[in-house]
């Protein structure tokens, strides 16, 4: 039995058993589904198996959603604890486990795969290509992201959750403060799912350089491939930072190495330091893909090109440099001297400028438009005034010597989720709604739709302005409770209210989803919204090879141009294709490297030797594996595509 | 024959064993701290460029460009991480 304490709970409660028995269950329900209605060979070789850019995509998404809605249930938690004062429904522990899996499951595990469900069903298709440049590698990238996931997210149910905060500063994430497996948790789930972001960043950097379309040079290419392109040089420099980061952290806490103790020659601040050098690039590559979905959803429903092209590029390229240059800012109460922190404090102010020219770019392609109130257009529209109060809070943070001020009170954290959720989560709901019927055929019901939008817009306010008020009056962040007399009690009450708002409608886009599923009508055009980029230029849904001719580009917009200006998209015949086949072992490869994570995580070190040698032979098959793709022919295209044109 | 033989790579060979033993002197002569450091750092950033530009051939094929661009911003980002780290935890620091 001895061996079986170690996974045991360390600080159990009524909803974690609750919880193991709703897991339970739920697992047995999936089995016995997939079992009684005989789709496990389905799912194998349509989707375990895919490397097909779309369904990777199309998976990204779902668990995105799956995670928004686990990350949604710890705020919602957080928010009923702290609504009224000297609250009992969480005690500290259960409060500092919940706060640290909200982080990380929303940025890590929700944000993350939400961009990458996008860029990668839609940046293939906007620049023409018949999958990303690395098919068995984006595959690879997906599941190494969904295990990480998985891992971080039996944590509570075995052996317990990380509980030192998302950024997990040392010394507290060291082995003295936090003795429970939680942080190792962390640090091993956050490595696998790295492992899979960075290499999605390699793959999308390839892709847009090398596989773009005939006519689409790099000043013509759609503004979301643009975005996705500098989001993943942004990936490609930082992550390894958090890769290397994350190695000392299991050193430090596996095998008594003090690279951020506190003795012995180690640094802990150097760990605060290492996080945000990759942790301040990491929330640009959050924002840069909205960016773009903004701007694609902005010129289509204003019915207008897209204004200031070329300094919208630049803007994110000078974005995407100078996110390596602010760090410091997240830590100016450190001890650093005025010196310091003044530079960072300017470099933080100087990125306000490209993306004030952003935001004035988007109003300048509204001046005048023809203005279309869609869903998506909605979540743009909302997007400018709610990211500027989030912007104009974020110079105020930027200022060094009042930051002393509002460090670690709800002001900041007001602050951040002002930014990220217009700027990460509208987006990728617009995103979302604006590219649904390209992924499923089917429109999402725009009345329903609109209804969530509001219940979002005003709930999101209700919940976080409020935070503003209290964080200038003391309210610090990550404490479970607070007495009456603060006074922090309505304002805290109103921000649980708003709370629920915003669960009614993340519920509704839920309930959109079913309804649609069920009644919305399938006989649409391949464009419904009459939109502009390459990607309306093929059917809905879209087959396997995509586009059955090359198209030929001549500009940003040339599916427009092919509309409204008689340019002509597909020249030629159609030829034979050639397509990568299907593999089993990126999905093979990722279970045995989350046993591998789960055995590190335990320190078992026996199935730790054994998957890691089974690592090495997954990698040693794809290096003698003879694997030519397959063509689809020419009959078979002919036959697709005049099935999907119903002819 | 001239044109076969391999000129650029032995000259380049050459140096980078040359910065080899140069690096390695450090430790059999009895030099302060900051001199062995400087030692090190210079001929390990020159033998990393004689690495890249002779044997792993940066800016003998069509990409050179960027090629190059993604070298030098590779080292802006390490030199402003560095830099940045030091201003912060060890010049910086009161």
């Amino acid at each position: 039995m001895e061996f079986f304490e170690r996974f045991a709970i360390p600080h159990p409660s009524a909803p974690i058993y609750a919880s193991m028995v709703a897991i339970g269950l739920t697992v047995i329900a999936i089995v016995a589904g997939l079992t009684y209605f005989k789709k496990w060979g389905y799912l194998w070789r349509e989707w375990l198996t895919t490397v097909d850019h779309k369904r990777i995509g199309i998976m990204y998404l779902i668990s995105a959603l799956l995670m928004l809605f686990r990350g949604g249930v710890d705020a919602i938690m957080m928010r009923s604890q702290t609504a009224i004062p000297e609250n009992t429904l969480l005690d500290a522990q259960h409060y500092n486990e919940v706060f640290t899996t909200h982080g990380i499951v929303m940025i890590i595990f929700m944000a993350m795969p939400f961009i990458y469900a996008l860029m990668n069903f839609v940046v293939p298709l906007q620049i023409g290509a018949r999958d990303v440049a690395f098919p068995r590698l984006n595959a690879l990238s997906f599941w190494l992201f969904f295990m990480g996931a998985m891992l971080f997210n039996i944590s509570f149910v075995i052996g317990g959750s990380p509980d030192a905060g998302w950024t997990a500063y040392f010394p507290l994430a060291g082995n003295e403060f936090s003795t429970s497996v939680g942080t190792n948790y962390y640090a091993l789930a956050l490595q696998i799912a790295g492992l899979g972001t960075l290499m999605s960043g390699i793959n999308f950097i390839v892709t847009i350089l090398k596989m773009r379309a005939p006519g689409i040079t790099l000043m013509k290419m759609p503004m979301f491939t643009w975005s996705a392109l500098t989001a993943n040089v942004i990936v490609v420099f930082a992550f390894p930072v958090l890769t290397v980061a994350l190695i000392m952290m299991t050193m430090d806490r596996l095998f008594g190495t003090h690279f951020f103790a506190t003795t012995n020659g180690g640094m802990d601040m150097l760990w605060a330091n290492l996080f945000w050098v990759w942790g301040h690039p990491e929330v640009y590559i959050l924002i840069l893909p909205a960016f773009g979905v903004y701007s694609e959803v902005i010129s289509t429903f204003a019915r207008r090109n897209l204004y200031g092209y070329k300094s919208m590029v630049a803007s994110m390229v000078g974005i995407s440099f100078l996110s390596f240059l602010v760090w410091t800012h997240h830590f100016f109460t450190m001890g650093q001297g005025a010196l310091t922190n003044s530079i960072f404090s300017v470099t933080t102010m100087a990125i306000a400028i490209p993306t004030g020219i952003k935001i004035f770019n988007w109003l300048f392609t509204m001046w005048k438009g023809k203005i279309e109130f869609t869903v998506p257009m909605l979540y743009a529209v909302g997007f400018i005034p709610i990211f500027t109060i989030g912007g104009v809070t974020g110079v105020m943070l930027a200022m060094a010597s009042a930051d002393y001020q509002y460090h670690n009170t709800m002001f900041l954290v007001a602050h951040f989720h002002y930014t990220i959720i217009p700027g990460v989560v509208f987006a990728m709901i617009a995103g979302l709604t604006y590219w649904w019927p390209k992924m499923f055929g089917f429109m999402l019901n725009e009345r329903i739709g609109k209804w969530a939008f509001w219940f979002i817009a005003i709930s999101f306010n209700v919940t976080f302005f409020p935070m503003f008020f209290t964080g200038l009056d003391g309210q610090a962040r990550r404490m479970y409770t607070y007495s009456e007399a603060t006074g922090f009690g309505p304002l805290n009450m109103l921000s649980f209210i708003g709370a629920l708002g915003l669960a009614v409608g993340f519920a509704l886009i839920a309930y959109n989803v079913y309804y649609s599923t069920r009644y919305a009508s399938r006989n649409i055009s391949a464009d419904p919204w009459d939109a502009r980029t390459l990607e309306w230029a093929t059917q809905s849904p879209v087959p396997a090879y995509n586009f059955a001719i090359t198209p030929q580009a001549n500009s940003s917009e040339a599916f427009w141009d092919a509309k409204k200006k008689g340019h002509e998209l597909f020249k030629g015949e159609v030829q034979k294709i050639h397509m990568p086949s299907n593999s089993g072992v990126p999905f093979i490869m990722s279970c045995i490297f989350f046993i591998w994570g789960f055995s590190f995580v335990f320190s078992l070190w026996i199935p730790a030797i054994l998957a890691t040698i089974g690592i090495f032979i997954c990698m040693a098959q794809r290096s003698f594996e003879r694997d030519p793709g397959y063509y689809i022919s020419v009959k078979e295209i002919k036959e697709t595509e005049s099935k999907l044109r119903g002819a | 024959m001239m044109e076969l033989f391999p000129r650029k790579q032995v000259i380049g060979f050459g140096f980078s064993l040359l910065l080899t033993a140069i690096a390695l002197a450090v430790y059999f002569f009895d030099l302060s701290f900051t001199a062995g450091m400087t030692i090190l750092l210079v001929t390990a950033f020159v033998q990393a460029a004689v690495q890249l530009v002779v044997f792993m051939h940066a800016g003998e094929t069509g990409d050179k460009g960027s090629i190059y661009t993604n070298i030098y911003y590779s080292l802006a980002i390490a030199l402003v991480t560095v830099f940045g780290t030091l201003l912060c935890m060890i010049w910086g620091y009161v």
